[in-house]
């Protein structure tokens, strides 16, 4: 059993590679961001197969603390493309 | 392998599944609002399914709650990032080439 989960892990992993792949090609900024949100959920689901795969509950929190930081990484890149950095959706509406 | 272990390997793989077609998506998608809804899929439903099946494997009631709150966690954040992805790219804040050209 534990095996098989680690086989979806490692798949996973594969599939974040193909997310990168978007990092390094994505013509706009935008789908830059987009490839290292997936890449950040497929960390995050290895992390739950490995926690469930090899009985540690301490590598879900991992889990938890990675699933808190890939949000945050999305509000720096919302507060980066902002014209006055505050990253606020509304300011600048489209004409 | 008891019907908890045929459910685990059940969700984990239509998960994969999930997954699979979410980052293909990303790839293949001509637009940026289209991959961003490829994107999703495979953050909601491939991690929903992913730790389904992983909650059958849970042993206390704890884990099993707790892999419930990293999905919910993962859910609201992608739901905000869509939103903000959208927004940037919408308004072409972005230098390369425009979401959509408008007319």
């Amino acid at each position: 059993m534990a095996e098989i989960l680690i086989g979806f892990a490692a798949g996973i992993l594969l599939l974040v590679l193909l997310s990168l792949a978007r990092v390094v090609v994505g013509p706009t900024v935008a789908d830059r961001m987009m490839g290292a949100q997936l890449a950040g959920t497929g960390g995050i689901a290895m992390l739950m197969l490995l926690a469930g795969a090899t009985d540690r509950p301490a590598v879900l929190d991992v889990a938890l603390v990675l699933a808190l930081l890939a949000a945050f990484a999305v509000v720096g890149f919302a507060k980066a493309t902002s014209p006055d950095g505050a990253g606020d959706p509304e300011e600048s509406d489209p004409p | 392998m008891t019907v908890f272990d045929i459910l685990t390997l059940a969700c984990a793989a239509l998960g994969m599944v999930f997954f699979a077609a979410g980052t293909v998506g990303l790839l293949r998608f001509p637009d940026v609002h289209s991959r961003l809804h490829a994107l999703t899929k495979a953050d909601n439903l491939g991690l929903g399914l992913i730790a389904l099946g992983l909650i059958f494997q849970a042993e206390g009631i704890a884990t099993a709650l707790k892999l419930l709150l990293v999905w919910l966690l993962a859910i609201f954040a992608a739901a905000t990032a869509s939103q903000l992805i959208a927004r940037a790219a919408l308004t072409g804040l972005d230098d390369d080439t425009p979401a959509d050209p408008r007319p």
